[in-house]
This record gives structure tokens, sequence and C-alpha cells, in this order.
């Protein structure tokens, strides 16, 4: 299920009574129906599926969700010893875990 | 592309991976529900990456793979009449039905179309008002909010020559089934992280409560992954079973008001039988009373079409991971990817598949 | 990778290789577009239909362009090719670039010197002449660009209903240097795998316009004629293994053919293959994968390990080649098999793709 994918919203427009959106993905653009998010503003992302944005990305917790990630390792680094077995036994020097 | 490039990021996932290692300190279980989260697991090698004690379970998440052969069956005696122009996803081209595909019905002359969302088919309805345009409306709750906005407006617009081949599934109905079997392996299971951006979290607590599984909502890029996984390892290891959001930039608890909204409209709950798996109640959406016209079933009298499921198929066994897909006895004989009989070996992301394809699931063996 | 052939040894005995080549063409009784697609199915079509059909007549291998040696050792390449492309316009081309460029283009990867080209146009009734006239330009202009001369040519046309548009075939003649042996089979372990430049940039151009996917996107066609890239690899003396122009079936078509003809594994590194960001992201949007996009101005070339880096040089000094790479090598595991080791260090096995390549929702 589910392809879906973050695009920035450049324009919108109503099409036929319907919220339509001109969305960039990374320099690829596309037609995007906004009637689900009828209150985006251009500049924000929505995150997109089959044509339509099925809800807003939450940019501030994007970089919440990184900021987590980059934690845990110097977490993993402070407790290094304590990990270091583990860590061992899962991945090979070349990094492919069995 | 931004927010996805970020989330594959190889340091970060090696911290991850290497904190999934530190947590893991017996063998769990863990059911990726979504076939696109299984397809990312494939993609990167995630699995491999994995502690020998976590298992990933490919769920029934596919909505090519689950679409019941009677209705694909259907889709094919619609697209092969004259006059019809059949609207698809591409994923559903090759999906085979008791005897052929829409790529043969396209190949004996049938007007079949791939486009890229269902409003495309309704453009191209509008277009030809002297022919008959259906669009296989399958898939999960993320995808029905596209299907009921194009009814919907086909309905306002009045295209009364566009109509609906309605397949929808549900996820939660899904879950409960997966864990009311006797033989249930699953211990926990990273929830679909689209599906969740549509419709919230508040169907998944009563499901943990009930059936004592830690239920992590979960994207798709190979960190969201790594980190449905760790949170669900942190709750087995601490015995908890609660249900978490790992997918905070795309999820809110109360999912998408309006286009709940919507399909409450234009959508009525239906059982549904899910190919490979079998009948699981009220797991699916049909077109409510009020769009019923829009329903090509109706429309082009194909609801007298039956066709069983293949006996042959264990697939049902292999997605709840009970069997490994080399033994079924059709595996291989009978059942290939190009001849398929069930759901896992149709998509090339199912169990089966991969492992006549990969041989992949070899690798998982041998743990 | 080891993993991969390890593992193998230790699962019960599957006989994987008996079942990967099923009853000829059963179920499909007839043609479907896959069968064009240069992947699996077009592969079967050759082997269970084509070559049994044509009998002793049938040369070994029915290759994208022949070996045939006349009078006191020349050796000629001759090779021959259709175009049906759809739309016949597309942002960097059209079907008659294309056409030019494709056939010089099978004609180089045997090493050869294109010469002399044939086009024999097929025409739907009603095409418009000023569509027609744009093609023929365009033929014009890439066989003077590329250096071959059109020297044959015939045009039919259909009726109206029974084709669309223009179809164009083209067929080629060109003469191998002495000492040039650039096979299918001869790549080696140890071997390392280039890649000419970005890849998926011609596929992804042409899904941009076709009807029910159009995307906005500044990609165009790569189309070009590769004859002269050759010429500078092979001015480098080294003693080039495999060339290949990975076009329909994309980068992961190519390779599986070479792995399966020289009986050796593939190995790429995931991080080192050059996707344009234009084209990963229409492919994540699409849901693609970028190796197995086509491309039209790409070359493939399996060399020995300790030539690439002077290969490489010689390549990134002409201009059809200066984003080329290293992307992997050929190893002596798990043979007959490409697989790519991921970003995140797991490794994935790279398939041959099955017929045409479709946008997926999940």
């Amino acid at each position: 299920m589910c392809l879906a994918v973050p695009g920035r919203v450049l324009s919108t427009a109503e099409v036929d009574g319907t919220v339509m959106a001109e969305v960039d993905f990374g320099g690829v653009r596309k037609e995007v129906c906004l009637q689900y998010i009828p209150d985006v503003t251009v500049g924000e992302y929505v995150i997109v599926h089959v044509g339509f944005a099925i809800q807003r990305l939450d940019e501030r917790s994007a970089l919440d969700t990184l900021a987590d990630f980059e934690r845990l390792g110097i977490l993993a680094e402070e407790f290094g010893d304590g990990f270091e077995p583990a860590t061992l036994q899962g991945a090979s020097p070349e990094g492919v875990g069995r | 592309m931004k927010y996805l490039d970020e989330f594959s990021d190889p340091d970060a996932a090696k911290k991850l991976i290497d904190r999934i290692h530190a947590t893991t300190t017996q063998k769990w279980a863990l059911m990726e529900v979504c076939g696109g989260q299984t397809h990312s697991i494939i993609r990167h090698g995630i699995d491999q990456l994995l502690p020998d004690g976590v298992e990933m379970i490919h769920g029934p998440g596919c909505p090519v793979c689950v679409t019941p052969l009677e209705t694909i069956d259907r889709a094919l005696a619609i697209a092969a009449r004259p006059g019809v122009i059949f609207c698809s996803f591409g994923d559903m081209l090759r999906v085979p039905g008791s005897s052929q595909d829409l790529f043969s019905v396209k190949s004996a002359g049938g007007d079949v179309r791939v486009v890229y969302s269902p409003l495309d088919a309704l453009k191209i309805a509008r277009e030809n008002p002297d022919r008959e345009v259906v669009f296989f409306g399958i898939g999960f709750e993320t995808t029905a909010p596209a299907n009921a906005m194009t009814v919907y407006q086909a309905q306002r617009l009045g295209v009364r020559n566009f109509s609906l081949l309605v397949s929808h599934v549900l996820v939660p109905p899904a879950i409960a089934a997966i864990m009311e079997s006797s033989t249930c392996r699953v211990q926990a299971f990273l929830a679909a992280g689209h599906v969740c951006s549509v419709m919230g979290t508040a169907e998944y607590p009563p499901l943990a409560r009930k059936y004592k599984v830690p239920i992590v909502v979960t994207g798709f890029e190979p960190l969201d992954i790594l980190e449905g996984v760790r949170r669900t390892v942190v709750q087995l290891e601490a015995g908890r079973h609660e249900v978490e959001n790992a997918y905070p930039r795309a999820v809110r608890e109360e999912g998408n008001v309006p286009a709940m909204e919507m399909l409450a409209d234009v959508f009525e709950v239906t059982d549904r039988t899910w190919r490979g798996i079998g009948a699981i109640p009220r797991s699916g959406w049909r077109l409510s009373e009020k769009y019923r016209a829009f329903d090509a079933e109706q429309r082009f009298d194909v609801s007298g079409i039956h066709t069983a499921e293949s006996s042959l198929c264990r697939s049902g066994e292999v997605l709840q991971g009970l069997i490994k897909p080399h033994l079924c006895e059709a595996f291989g004989k009978e059942c290939t990817p190009r001849n398929p009989l069930g759901a896992t070996m149709v998509s090339s992301e199912g169990a089966c598949a991969a492992y006549y394809t990969h041989r992949r699931l070899e690798l998982v063996d041998v743990k | 990778m080891h993993d991969v052939t390890a593992m193998a040894n230790d699962v019960p005995d599957l006989d994987f290789e008996g079942w990967a080549c099923p009853v000829p063409l059963r179920d499909i009784p007839s043609v479907v577009m896959g069968h064009g697609g240069g992947g699996a199915m077009s592969g079967e079509l050759i082997e269970h239909l084509f070559l049994p059909a044509y009998g002793a007549a049938a040369a070994a291998d029915l290759g994208d362009s022949a070996v045939l040696t006349v009078g006191s050792g020349t050796r000629l390449a001759f090779s021959t090719d259709s175009f049906v492309v759809k739309p016949m316009f597309f942002p960097g081309g059209s079907i008659g670039d294309l056409a030019v460029n494709g056939t010089v283009n099978d004609l180089a990867m045997s090493g050869a010197t294109p010469l002399f080209l044939s086009t024999a146009f097929i025409l739907a009734e009603g095409t418009a002449l000023s569509d027609l006239g744009r093609i023929a330009q365009a033929v014009g202009r890439a066989a003077e660009d590329a250096g071959v001369r059109l020297v044959t040519g015939d045009t039919k046309v259909v009726e109206h209903g029974s084709g669309d548009g223009v179809y164009l075939n083209t067929s080629g003649i060109g003469v191998i240097p002495a000492g040039v042996d650039i096979h299918a089979r001869r790549a080696l372990p140890g071997d390392a795998v280039l890649v000419s430049g970005d890849i998926g940039v011609h596929g992804v151009a042409v899904m941009s316009c076709r009807e029910g996917l159009e995307f906005g996107t500044r990609v165009e066609s790569d189309t070009a004629a590769l004859h002269g890239l050759v010429a500078a690899v092979l001015a480098t003396g080294t003693d080039l293994h495999v060339l290949r122009d990975p076009t329909r079936g994309g980068v992961s078509a190519s390779l599986n053919e070479i792995a399966r003809a020289s009986d050796v594994g593939i190995e790429l590194v995931e991080r080192l293959l050059p996707v344009p960001p234009a084209v990963r992201d229409a492919c994540s949007l699409l849901g693609l994968d970028p190796l197995q996009v086509a491309n039209e101005g790409k070359l493939i070339a399996i060399v020995p390990a300790e030539d690439a880096e002077r290969v490489l040089a010689a390549m990134q000094a002409h201009p059809l080649g200066r984003s080329a790479c290293r992307i992997g090598s050929c190893v002596p595991d798990h043979a007959g098999m490409v697989v790519a080791k991921t970003g995140l260090g797991g490794s994935r096995v790279i398939g041959l793709p099955i017929g045409e390549q479709l946008p997926r929702i999940c």
C-alpha cells in the first residue's frame, strides 16, 4: 500500500470546484489534488499518494525525529562498553550483518 | 528529495542498528504490515542488518497481492467489453486472474490504460463521453480517499460514463484476523504509516490491548523502518504493548478529518475476501447506497462471476509466517512469479516471489 | 555477497534453475507488450519461438549485433532494430534520433565503426506529414552527426487503425578493427564494471510525457551515438571484455545478460551508481528502480581491473563520458546473478525485469 512521497506546494488553483496544486518533488512537478488539506499554503510540504495530498508534512516533527536519531548515537557512544558485544555480534567488518 | 533522503542516511542507520542489537536479548517475530515497508526492507537489505533474534514477517499489506481472484476476473470481463476504457494503476496489469491478466486483455484489443491517479481516469471519461470509463479502485485506507473523491467529483460534475470497480481493504480487521489465528507467531506490528496518515491512530489501542501486542506506526524510509523496529523491540523487551507513533511527521492521532468524512460518505464497510487468506468480516469498503450508481460491478452485471481460489496455495500460512515458501507443495511447480497461484507469489515483494526470484529467504532459514 | 552462496548450500535441494525456465510461453496465447520489453519475456520469445522455428538457418545467439567475417578476414558488424516509441517526440529527441543512434550503438557495442544505415518507415494512414518531416530531419541530422551514410530505405503505409503514427526500422553495417574482441561472454571475475554516465535519463524523459503519467521535469533524453566514446576506450589499448548499451530494461537487464552469458557474478555498489537527483525523484514518485529505466546514450564497459582507471580517464575526457565511473566488479560468487550492496551495508539481488516498467502504488 502506499507509495507516498513528500513534495512542496508551488502554487494552488481551483479547478472545477476542486483545490488543486502544483507540487514539486525535488525538480519533478506534478499536479496534485489538495481537497483533503485545503488550508495548506504555498511553500508547505505535503505527503502525496496517487495524485492526492493525504497529509501535511510536519517539518518540525521531521527535524525532531532526525535530532532524536542523532542523540541515539551519542547515547550509544557514552554507554559504549555495554553495547559493544551486541554490536560486534551483529555486524561484520563489511557491515553485512551475518 | 527533501524529507526523503535524510531518512536514508547510512550513519544514522548504523546508530539505530547498533541500538537494536544492544536492546535485543531474545527472539522476536515482528510483522511489517505494509507492502511498501516490505519493499523498503528488501530494497535496502534491512533484514540482513538486524540481530539474529529479530525476524521480520512480511504482512498482507500489498493491495495488489490481496485483491481476490474473483475481483480480477470481474475486472478482466469488464475490460474486454467493446466500448470500455479500463483504467488501472500499473501494479494491477500483471496480476493474473484465473486464465489471463489485463495485459492479455489489452493484447486482445481491450482498451486498458495505466494511470497515475484516479482523477486521470475521470479526465479520460470527460474526454470520451461516448465510452464507458472504469477505474479499478483497489487499495487500503491510503488510496481510498483518492477513489472516493473521484466518485464524488463524477457525481458532482455529472460524469455518467464513469464507474469504479471497488476492492478496498482495511488494515485493522486484518491485524485482528492474523492475531485470531490459532497458530499466529506475530508478537508485534509495524503499522502502515500512510494508512494512519489518513485514518489516524485511534483504531489501534484496542487491538494492542486485546492481543497484547506492541503496535508502532512506522514510515517507509530505512531510518523510519529501523526506528519502528527499535521501538517495537524496546516494548517487547520491557513487556509492554502500546501504540506508538514513530512517523509523527506524516501521522497525526486524529488522521485526516476531511478525508475520513469523504470516506464515510462515499463508502460503507463490507465483508471482503483476501486473496490467499480468505474472507475477513467487515474488512473492506464498497460504495454506499448514495453512490451505488457508480459501481462498475452493477453497471456491467459481473457480480455473477465467481472464482474459487486455488486449493493448492498455502499463501495464507506463508503470510502468517507459519511455513517457509518452499514447503508449499505448489511452490516452483504450479506456482511461479509468471504464473502465481496466491498473494505471496503475485507481487515481487511477496514472500514466495522473493524466495523464488532472489533466493533471499534462504538467508532467513539459516538464522 | 559471500553470504548468498554460502547459504544456498544449506537449504533443501531445490532445483531453481529448472523452474526458472518454465514451459515455453505457456498461458500467454498472444503477444503482449512485455514481449518487446527487453526483459525476461523478450528472451523467452527468442529462445522458445524464434530459435526453434529458424532451425539450422539461425546463427547461434541472435544478439544485438552480429559479427560476420567476409573475404580475407574483414569482420563486419550487422545489426537491426525497430523503433515504436510513444510519444514520437519527447524532451531531448524523437523517434528519428533514437532510430539512428540505437542502431549505431548496437554496432558500436561490438567495437565496430558504423558506416551504413538503412531506414524503413511504416506509417499509419492519417499521420501528419509535418510530423513525418520533423522525424526525417532528425534522422538526417543524427546520421550526419554520427558520420554514417543512409544508403537504402523503404516506406509502407498501413490502414488507419492497424498502426499508430510512425514506426521506424534501421539496419546498419560497420567494420570491426583487427584485434578487437568484445562479447557478453568475456567478463571475468575480478573485472571492473564501468558506466559512462548518469543512468535512467531517457526512460524518465519519455515517461514524463506519456498519457496518464505526465509530470514536469527538466530531464531530457540522453540519446547519442556512442561509437566515438568506444573508440576513445579502445585507444587506451585495454583488452575491452564487454560493452553494452543499457537500453530497455536498463542497467539491470544488461548486467543480468552479461552475468549469465559469462557465468560470473556481478556485484554493484549502490552508492556509486550515477543516478541524477531528477531521475531518483521521478523514480521515487512512480515507484520505479532507476536500474531498470532505459538509457539511450550510455554504455557499460567491463574491463580488466588494472585498466579501470585508464579507461575511466579516457571516457571522462570524451564529451559523452564526462561523469563515467566505476559501479562494481565481476566476482566468482553467485555466478549468473547481479547483487547490489545497499547504502546501509545490506545486499539485494538485482533481478531481470520481467516486461514493461510500470508505475506502482505500493
